[in-house]
């Protein structure tokens, strides 16, 4: 049953990482490009939360209820990294589409093949 | 945790399946609808792994605001992946 | 061909990397981390019940100055990478029709609700979960909404400015007033009070409800500006 759960959260984060990796080298329209960056953020910070996991730990705030009783709590530290995470996830998502808008006012088309300027 | 196995399961499809879908079609509105049900079912995993801060905040910058922003570039661009057969309501320019 | 090749070649070498790494680490142990230190001082020496917030705000406060530093360069850089000058008969951008009868009255009841559930929020981001990021991103979706049901409804760039500008000036001087009092950058300075109580944890409280007002107005400018796709302080006529 701990191999179950195991392969569930770390697998699908693994997945999703491949997923995002596999949109980013083999597709060629540039909005294509930045969903699959969106999703290697989303499979990383999966993966992250899951590290710090206790089996049957309890959420990590001292609430009326949970004052004086020593109960296991799960992991806090990567839960206050991942918050940072997922803002400048979203910040960077957001100025990676200004400028896809911008190359496609500048050249005509979303699609890398056509924009010849960058190849050599 | 271990009764919770059936939902696990359903929440891993769900998110490996939106994932894969995103990545497949052609058609650039059902990607973003797709990327917000990643986040959505991100959102439930935290929640399973006792974190409500991190699912709080996935699931109020993840769904809502990724969403507009892909949505705006795509009003701006093109809504199709391959541009020979595009023959949608929205091509190009900002104008209605 | 050969391009698919080797991207299905790199793409087995990272997942089986991956894999073979997180072998190592199982799920749901315990092990001594940094953790158990705050999970421990949280409640006894800072009476914040929410660890998260503590960690974010105090323990590791100068990784939120940097956060909101992101954030503030990210809505910059959108903003003016998007400007463009109005060209000859180009129109309003949103839509012609009026949105239905539906939306409308909808959007007039749900509109001040949502705001008080982010303002409740951020407000009592070290008692429960929540905080001043996620309070902001839910009062940016509540002017989301208006912003797509009402033509009418206008975003002034001006009060977005000056909240902003007076948020994040807050928060540094908070920090600056540690300093000064010969403690280190961003310390608590005033008395905490008791676990569970709003007054509790000194300067947290008041550090997230800056951080809220800041990325509150932030989000909503970036939203504004990428749907009216003119820059904030030009002078455009259709507005």
């Amino acid at each position: 049953m701990n191999q179950l759960l195991t392969i569930s959260f770390y697998g699908t984060a693994i997945a999703l990482i491949l997923i995002g990796l596999y949109a980013v080298l083999a597709k060629k329209n540039l909005l294509k490009i930045v969903i699959g960056l969106s999703i290697i953020d989303g499979g990383l910070h999966l993966l992250f939360v899951a590290i710090g996991y206790l089996s049957n730990g309890t959420a990590p705030i001292f609430s009326p209820e949970v004052v004086g009783q020593d109960m296991p709590m799960v992991d806090p530290v990567p839960q206050a990294l991942v918050l940072t995470a997922i803002v400048i996830g979203f910040a960077v998502t957001a100025v990676a589409l200004s400028l896809v808008i911008r190359l496609y006012r500048h050249h005509n088309t979303a699609s890398i093949d056509q924009i010849k300027n960058l190849k050599w | 945790m271990t009764w919770l196995i059936i939902p696990i399961i359903v929440l891993v499809i769900l998110t490996v399946g939106a994932a894969i879908y995103a990545v497949v079609t052609k058609n650039l509105l059902y990607a973003v609808v797709s990327t917000g049900l990643i986040s959505l079912g991100l959102s439930l995993f935290f929640f399973i792994l006792q974190a409500p801060d991190v699912a709080l905040t996935e699931a109020a910058i993840g769904v809502a605001l990724t969403t507009i922003i892909f949505i705006i570039t795509i009003r701006n661009t093109t809504q199709y992946e391959d541009e020979e057969n595009d023959n949608s309501a929205v091509k190009g320019g900002s104008n209605d | 061909m050969i391009k698919k090749i080797l991207i299905f070649i790199l793409l087995a070498v990272v997942g089986y990397s991956l894999v073979d790494v997180f072998s190592y680490i199982p799920f749901g142990e315990h092990r001594d981390t940094v953790g158990d230190f705050y999970l421990q001082q949280s409640p006894e020496t800072l009476k914040v019940a929410n660890t998260v917030t503590s960690i974010v705000v105090n323990f590791r406060g100068f990784d939120t100055l940097g956060e909101v530093t992101v954030l503030f360069l990210a809505a910059l850089g959108l903003s003016s990478i998007m400007y463009r000058r109005k060209r000859k008969g180009e129109k309003d951008v949103r839509a012609k029709k009026p949105s239905s009868r539906i939306l409308q009255v909808g959007a007039q009841i749900i509109f001040p609700l949502v705001v008080v559930l982010g303002a409740y929020v951020f407000i009592h981001g070290h008692l429960t979960p929540g905080g001043g990021f996620q309070g902001g991103a839910i009062i940016a979706t509540a002017s989301l909404l208006m912003l797509i049901t009402y033509r009418k409804f206008k975003v002034n760039h001006n009060t977005i400015s000056w909240i902003e500008s007076i948020a994040g000036v807050a928060f540094v001087s908070i920090g600056m007033v540690g300093l000064l009092k010969g403690m280190s950058f961003l310390e608590n300075f005033l008395p905490t009070g008791e676990l569970n109580s709003l007054l509790s944890g000194g300067v947290i409280g008041i550090i997230y409800v800056a951080v809220g007002f800041k990325v509150a107005a932030e989000l909503t400018g970036v939203i504004d500006t990428v749907l009216l796709n003119n820059r904030p302080d030009s002078n455009n006529e259709n507005n």
